[in-house]
């Protein structure tokens, strides 16, 4: 009985994500006194996963399954589970892998828990912590259930070495026509820049800005840092900015290692969303914003003349280092 | 085309979350419940459904009698019937399974729920409900349009969006974009009058399985007063050399 982890790729790579589930499947499967096995799709380099603890992965390499479809891709990790006799499942917190991972619960009837902060706290009973309350809270659950699905908050476990070697089956799922009902017609997706779900940085502006042309000076902040760009809720409501930027309770959570946040007062919905960020700095005109109660740093300032000379330092290190 | 579309009774975004019984369980004291916003998106993109192609619009939400006033508010805003499973919702897969049952007595088209509610963030309701139906689903939905039985649907991802065809019967996991926040709908005087008439149906909930139990719940430690700098060169040496984040 191993333990399964579902180790997510973007065109034949291994995303970020894939090395830190890795790593929490590695961990959970030395408290079972197990082993854990990956399952791979279209990706190549498998054997890297060794350096995560990965004892075998399972190869899925088929063209039906590009683009993603989240029924397919949970049918096959369901299948690889029975296969593999695990009864603990590990995911990410990615779009897809949220899409996919209520499917492979239902398949299973396995319990599921989302949002998943630590390594467990028992496992019997298997209890973990996660954060709930749209991150103003945790919550510490337990699965009652045999199978368990556990997904795990990004950024939130690391990336942990645990030099292994890797032995890489093929495995062809029994995939069937009625796992397709659901096509991908087409995909916009801005290729070669951080996304906020998986950006260790993510530089986010606000209202402060004053209009969208203002947004220059956020992309090079951003681009020095190679950091996700994000907005307010105000923004995006306005049209400043897409909807997809927006971070708050309503919009996407932020658990980035650096959240820079730029002309953003800091409403309690907004704070919810980036409360997992673990080092927050703010950049704001007005003292009493209440986003400098939440923040780490701070520095009271105008953005217009705070960020182009923030940039120019940045540029400045990144040349030393060069 | 027969629509329903799933309630999650939640505390305001402004709430102060605490806990109470030992940290055991939401300290509902002073709370203010509302319509999860995901799932306001999804009731307000039924009504353009309703008054732009004639649907049928019905509410679903696995709650206690003090959900009432906030599925009353949905019928005030226009949905024609609501049915309360009465049961205290604490386990995703429970309340999925429930809310099929619905859904299979009901003949729905279309199932609209909220992507995840903003109290428990489970986030599994909709795909969980979908497979035990064999529907299909699409989560993070930010646009359906509905023609006979075909639907095209976008869905946001990572980085960005998704263009989905598929077919009814449909579940979707909704959330902002489905509408805009401005299209959203404050119910009015006759609303709030007519709610009153509409059939709220209670039904007992089904035999299910309880996945998950939630043993005790706490906060996040409090913060350490934020340091200032006086200077963007004392900033990036902050974070360059105390926080090593940059």
């Amino acid at each position: 009985m191993a333990v399964l982890v579902y180790t997510e790729s973007e065109n034949g790579k291994f995303k970020k994500n894939a090395f830190e589930v890795a790593s929490y499947a590695s961990e959970v499967a030395k408290q079972l006194s197990t082993t854990v096995t990956a399952v791979a799709v279209n990706a190549g380099d498998n054997e890297s996963l060794g350096t995560y603890g990965i004892s075998k992965v399972l190869n899925v390499s088929d063209d039906k399954l590009k683009p993603f479809n989240a029924k397919a891709f949970a049918n096959l990790i369901a299948e690889a589970a029975q296969k593999e006799e695990a009864q603990v499942i590990i995911v990410s917190s990615s779009a897809d892998t949220k899409f996919l991972a209520p499917i492979l619960a239902a398949k299973l009837s396995a319990g599921y828990v989302p949002n998943v902060v630590a390594a467990p706290e028992s496992t019997d009973p298997f209890t973990v912590k996660r954060t709930a309350f749209s991150n103003k809270g945790f919550a510490h659950t337990q699965i009652t259930t045999e199978n368990k699905v556990i997904g795990v908050s990004n950024n939130a476990f690391g990336v942990v070495e645990n030099p292994t070697s890797a032995a890489v089956e093929s495995f062809a799922p029994s995939l069937e026509d009625a796992d397709f009902t659901v096509k991908s017609v087409e995909v916009d997706k801005v290729v070669g820049k951080a996304t906020i779900a998986d950006a260790d940085i993510v530089v986010s502006a606000g209202r402060g800005l004053k209009g969208p042309e203002n947004w220059t000076m956020i992309e090079e902040l951003a681009d020095v840092l190679g950091a996700a760009t994000a907005c307010s809720k105000p923004v995006s409501d306005l049209g400043w900015r897409p909807h997809g930027e927006h971070v708050g309770q309503t919009g996407k959570p932020v658990a980035s290692n650096l959240y820079i946040a730029i002309g953003i007062s800091g409403a309690i919905q907004h704070l919810a969303g980036v409360s997992s960020s673990k080092t927050k700095v703010v950049i704001n005109t007005d003292p009493e914003a209440p986003f400098f109660k939440a923040a780490d740093y701070g520095i009271v300032g105008d953005a217009f003349e705070v960020v182009p000379q923030l940039i120019e330092k940045l540029k400045e290190i990144k040349a030393q280092n060069a | 085309m027969k629509i329903l579309v799933c309630i999650s009774n939640v505390p305001d975004t402004t709430s102060k979350i605490n806990f109470t019984d030992g940290d055991t369980k939401f300290d509902t004291n002073g709370v203010q419940f509302v319509i999860n916003p995901n799932d306001e998106f999804g009731l307000t993109r039924a009504m353009w459904f309703k008054e732009k192609q004639g649907a049928t619009v019905h509410i679903a939400t696995v709650g206690e009698a003090t959900v009432e006033p906030t599925m009353r508010k949905a019928l005030a805003i226009g949905a024609d019937e609501g049915i309360r499973i009465n049961a205290v919702p604490t386990d995703g897969f429970f309340v999925a399974q429930q809310l099929a049952e619905v859904v299979k007595n009901g003949g729905y088209d279309l199932v609209i729920a909220g992507r995840e509610s903003i109290d428990y963030n489970g986030g599994m309701v909709p795909g969980i409900m979908a497979t035990l139906l064999d529907m299909n689903f699409v989560n993070t939905c930010i646009s359906l349009e509905v023609d006979g039985d075909t639907a095209t649907a976008m869905r946001e991802i990572d980085g960005g969006k998704e263009k989905i065809s598929t077919s009814l019967p449909l579940v979707i996991g909704g959330q902002k974009g489905l509408v805009e926040e401005t299209d959203l709908r404050i119910p009015n005087m006759r609303g709030i009058m007519m709610a009153r008439q509409k059939k709220l149906n209670v039904v007992e909930p089904i035999d299910a399985t309880k996945a998950t139990t939630d043993l005790k719940f706490d906060k996040p430690a409090p913060k350490g007063t934020v340091k200032l700098a006086s200077s963007v060169d004392e900033l990036v040496t902050m974070l360059k050399d105390e926080a090593k984040v940059i």
